[in-house]
């Protein structure tokens, strides 16, 4: 899919978190997010576009989430 | 004239009073003080003649006709004004009383056509019918003029006014102030000069009506009267179903001629009895049903090999058996997941239940979404989080006991009508009102009811301003800490405290933004906080924006934090569009949830459903619409089966759209007409109106209502059997043999719905869910005493602006809305007679901002955004503030989603419709721009489809 568009919204859903959640656990919030919400393809190139490009264009706290999902993830959750 | 089933009480029933013993002509009568001699009578079987009561109205006392005795008083009272009182003894009939009713009826005749063979209200005219029971054929004075110059206003489409048939009761006149609230009609001159007019005796196409038809049905004789009942058609049977239009899910009673083979609707009678509307209706869904038998409808199966090739209508058999075969090629090609469907609002709660069920099951991927994505899924995500469920938390009646209504991001009095006229009656009453929308809606004023405050904000900024609310709230101390104390989760309160306290929050910080002027926001603030019961109602000017979910959970804070939800009067409320928006959610419409709320992932549930089923479910998520056309650019998803919905009309950056669909090797699309997404099916398969099947629909109100089978299927098969076909031809069998019995499915597996049947419904008329054991007549308020979630949670909602900004390029904000008389895409609608109100959008723009581009009222524009262009006329107008540009959606014509961009809700991905910055230019040939844009757009687009 569109990694722009992706990186977007991982951004925005991001930028709720970033206020909402106490700072240690906002990374996990975004992350639960995605697992929740985004079909299993969607957070395979999320995955893939922070592990290959360094998550070129996310805000800090959307890579941090997206790096605990893909943790979540290999872990088979 | 009332629907032919219906037995008139003459006046209302009392809200609830103590019970008074009485008798009327010797019958012991009990009945709640407060009302009236004349219902009292009805309900023990005795109908008082009368002609100027009917049960929807005020009593009024014109006519005398209801006279009757009351033991030890003098005179003879009228039976429609005088209450019941403990121990009174009624005579409703004697010879006086006789003599008195035929003086009543003999002067009535004196000014009445006699000719009641020819006239549309034969046999069921009041006024035909009381001179009956009161034993007068002929009047005993001379004939005079009466009323036959006058001539038959025939302008509205729908219904005609003869005045030569008008008894001047003022039933009309009644029924357009205090049920419709539009105040349209007046008596005018007196005596026997006086007549009905309306607004300044223009014919009523011109006038303020909004053809709701409250008049046509209040009137007694034939003088305001159905077209469609002028040729005397026999109205054989009497069906109740329910309006397929908009989120209020009016009850109706249909009524039935024509032939045992070939029945015919002959005319649209709202209920009564009508647990939602309560015998009120709109002009939609009582006058516009004709598009049932439109010749546009598509009522052949046809298939293609591809979207370039023409159509080949072929045998259901056919079109099912390829329609499956692709399915399963796209599969084994692709994968698994390459394949989903899309359930519609429009539909039954039954056959969305299905098609989700087909998907899952059948399909084997949770690859499902439906249209109500693209309008309240924030709603879901937004009260699901705050409150703990996914739904408004109130009963419409609730707002007669409403103080202050916070009305935000709705439009009612257009895109729901007749709550809207529920809300304007407790206006009246002296509720206040706070409109918070950057359009001046209708609400903000009209007859007998102005706004206390219109905060008119700029599009994309709900979520500043309800922070700035929400912080005066706090700053003032205006909060309900005990309420919250023992409903609310404490930490999230105090966090959601402190953010909103923060100075950032404040109106004055906020008023930059906003474009509110601080005052007008504390002051808004106040009065909600502390006038009493106060209630939330929103729509889609909430939902479908960036922030559509934050904006939601900030309804519910501010609810929570004054402790308005948990009783009548107050709660969160959500105008639902289409008619089955809030059903097709709960029946597990969305890609992660099953019906109910409760997502894929969580094993017991899936047990549950995989038990029933007999197939293994996807435990993820699936593709919601938007990602299945990015996936479909992607080359990862090709098949889809469409029931009900036009998202190229509809849904937002129409291009992208296209070139998604045209990337698709399979899509079934299953409708009614040929509509735009057709265009790019590969197998279409003739849809059912709601009269041609059985089901369910699920208003705003979380009321389930009874659909009924009103004639044949015009193509053969109601669209559950359709799904159903489909489903057997995938190898994995559905053998419903009536919607009851998938009824039946949905409360076995759906705790929400567990005391849920058709019997039920048929004995309550309708049910609020949730329905169970705890509550089984269903549940009227929400979160009383404890919210579902069981302590309410606060989120503090940081105000982020939407990536779509104004620049010099494109310096105006378009927003976008709807009309009265249109529905959505139109598709129902323009096949009506409807578009005698509205034949195309318009363009409203602000004057300031027409003369400055040179634009005059009228004028061609065209609407350009960073997605498309577009062509449409303007209107100039101060409903709008500057800097804003607002246009409808209804015609295909315009296609105002040409322009619309692909933001959405961070949430859920709800696209932000309310937002897209556009630059406005006056054009003098508007098909020569059209036809440019046309090219343009076939010449290249920056994302063109990943073909595999
Ligand atoms: S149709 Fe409705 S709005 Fe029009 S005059 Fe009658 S009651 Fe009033
Ligand atoms: S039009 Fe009908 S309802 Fe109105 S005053 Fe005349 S008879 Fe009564
Ligand atoms: S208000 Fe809505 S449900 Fe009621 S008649 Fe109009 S369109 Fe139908
Ligand atoms: S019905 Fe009572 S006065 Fe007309």
């Amino acid at each position: 899919m569109n990694i722009d568009l992706l990186t977007k919204m991982a951004n925005e859903i991001s930028a709720f978190f970033a206020t909402e959640s106490p700072p240690d656990q906002a990374a996990q919030d975004v992350a639960q997010h995605l697992r929740r919400f985004w079909e299993p393809r969607m957070r395979r190139q999320i995955i893939a576009h922070v592990r290959e490009h360094g998550g070129a264009g996310l805000t800090d706290l959307a890579r941090r989430g997206v790096e605990t999902l893909a943790a979540g993830e290999s872990d088979g959750a | 004239m009332f629907a032919i089933d219906y037995h008139d009480h003459g006046t209302a029933a009392p809200l609830a009073g103590a019970p008074v013993t009485l008798q009327i002509d010797g019958h012991e009568v009990t009945v709640p003080a407060g009302t009236s001699l004349m219902r009292a009578a009805a309900l023990a079987g005795i109908d008082v003649p009368k002609l100027c009561a009917t049960d929807t109205l005020k009593a009024f006392g014109s006519c005398r006709l209801c006279l009757v005795q009351v033991e030890g008083r003098k005179g003879y009272p009228a039976s429609c004004t005088t209450l019941a009182e403990a121990g009174m003894k009624v005579r409703t009939q004697s010879p006086d009383l006789q003599r008195l009713r035929r003086g009543v009826i003999d002067l009535y005749v004196s000014d009445h056509p006699l000719e009641c063979d020819d006239c549309a209200a034969n046999g069921h005219c009041e006024l035909q019918s009381m001179a009956a029971v009161v034993g007068v054929t002929q009047t005993s004075y001379a004939r005079g003029a009466m009323h036959r110059p006058l001539a038959v206003d025939r302008s509205n489409p729908y219904f005609e006014f003869d005045p030569q048939l008008c008894i001047v009761c003022s039933r009309c006149v009644r029924a357009c102030d205090e049920v419709q609230g539009t105040f349209a009609l007046t008596v005018q001159s007196r005596g026997f000069a006086s007549k009905i007019a309306a607004s300044e005796d223009r014919p009523f196409l011109e006038s303020e009506c909004v053809s709701c038809g409250a008049c046509v049905e209040a009137c007694p004789t034939a003088a305001l009267s159905e077209k469609s009942l002028a040729h005397g058609k026999a109205r054989e049977r009497a069906v109740t179903t329910t309006c397929a239009y908009c989120g209020v899910g009016c009850s109706f009673t249909a009524e039935v001629g024509g032939t045992a083979e070939a029945p015919e609707v002959v005319r649209m009678v709202p209920n009564r009895n009508g647990h939602a509307n309560h015998g009120h209706a709109c002009v939609k869904g009582r006058f516009a049903y004709g598009y049932a038998m439109h010749s546009d409808r598509q009522l052949k199966p046809m298939i293609r090999k591809s979207i370039r090739e023409s159509w080949r209508e072929v045998s259901w058999d056919e079109a099912i058996a390829y329609a499956a075969s692709e399915i399963r090629r796209v599969q084994a090609k692709y994968g698994r997941d390459a394949v989903g469907g899309i359930t519609s609002s429009r539909c039954t709660n039954e056959e969305t239940f299905l098609v989700q069920k087909l998907v899952r099951a059948a399909f084997g991927t949770n690859n499902v979404d439906t249209c109500a994505r693209v309008c309240h899924s924030p709603t879901g995500y937004g009260l699901k989080s705050t409150l703990g469920e996914s739904a408004g938390t109130q009963a419409f009646t609730s707002v007669s006991q409403t103080d202050v209504i916070l009305l935000i991001g709705a439009n009612p009095t257009d895109g729901h009508p007749v709550f809207a006229s529920q809300m304007k009656q407790r206006l009246r009453e002296g509720a206040k009102l706070i409109v918070i929308d950057p359009r001046a809606i209708g609400l903000v004023r009209s007859p007998h009811v102005t706004a206390d405050f219109h905060l008119q904000l700029r599009p994309g900024t709900n979520v500043a301003m309800l922070n700035a609310l929400a912080h005066v709230v706090v700053t003032e101390g205006l909060t309900r800490e005990q309420y919250v104390a023992e409903r609310c989760e404490v930490p999230s309160y105090e966090r959601w405290k402190a953010f909103v306290s923060e100075p950032h929050n404040s109106p004055e910080a906020l008023a930059e933004v906003t474009g509110v002027p601080a005052e007008q926001v504390r002051r808004a603030a106040r009065l909600y906080a502390t006038g009493g019961n106060g209630a939330i109602y929103y729509g889609l000017g909430v939902t479908e924006h960036s922030q559509g979910s934050t904006a939601v959970m900030a309804l519910a804070n501010l609810a929570m934090a004054t402790g308005n939800l948990g009783r009548e009067g107050v709660g969160v409320n959500p105008l639902r569009g289409q008619n089955n928006v809030q059903g097709s959610c709960d029946m597990g419409s969305f890609p992660h949830e099953f019906s109910g709320y409760r997502h894929v992932s969580d094993p017991a549930v899936r047990a549950l459903f995989e038990q029933a089923w007999g197939v293994k479910l996807d435990p993820e998520p699936g593709l919601r619409i938007p990602n299945m056309f990015e996936a479909a650019l992607d080359g990862t998803f090709r098949a889809m089966y469409v029931q009900g919905e036009d998202f190229v009309q509809s849904d937002p950056d129409t291009h992208h759209v296209t070139h998604a669909m045209e990337a698709m090797e399979c899509v079934i699309v299953q409708d009614l007409f040929l509509n735009e997404t057709a265009q790019f099916a590969h197998v279409f398969l003739p849809g059912s109106s709601f009269l041609e099947k059985d089901g369910t629909f699920t208003n705003a109100e979380r009321r389930i209502s009874r659909v009924r089978q009103i004639i044949p299927p015009r193509a053969g098969y109601a669209d559950w059997e359709v799904t159903m076909l489909l489903s057997n031809a995938l190898g994995y069998p559905m053998n419903y043999r009536h919607p009851a019995e998938i009824m039946d499915e949905i409360a076995r597996l759906t705790p929400t719905f567990e005391g849920v049947s058709y019997a039920k419904l048929d004995r309550l008329g309708s049910i609020q869910w949730p329905c169970n054991e705890a509550a089984p007549e269903g549940t009227p308020t929400m979160h009383v005493g404890q919210f579902v979630r069981g302590k309410g949670r606060f989120y503090t909602t940081e105000y982020v602006p939407t990536s779509e900004r104004v620049n010099s390029r494109f310096p105006l904000i378009l927003t976008t809305g709807r009309i009265l008389s249109q529905y959505n895409v139109g598709a129902q609608t323009r096949r009506t007679d409807n578009v005698v109100w509205h034949e195309e959008d318009l363009l409203e723009i602000h004057p300031h901002d027409a003369e400055t581009r040179g634009i005059a009222d009228g004028d061609w524009v065209g609407l350009t955004s960073r997605t498309g262009e577009t062509v449409l006329r303007a209107r100039v107008s101060e409903r709008i503030a500057p800097g804003v540009v607002y246009t409808t959606f209804h015609f295909p014509q315009t296609q105002a989603n040409i322009v619309t961009t692909e933001n959405s809700d961070w949430a859920t991905n709800c696209p932000e419709y309310k937002v897209t910055a556009v630059e406005v230019v006056r054009i003098t040939q508007a098909e020569a721009w059209r036809a440019r844009a046309a090219q343009e757009r076939a010449a290249g687009s920056s994302r063109q489809p990943v073909h595999a």
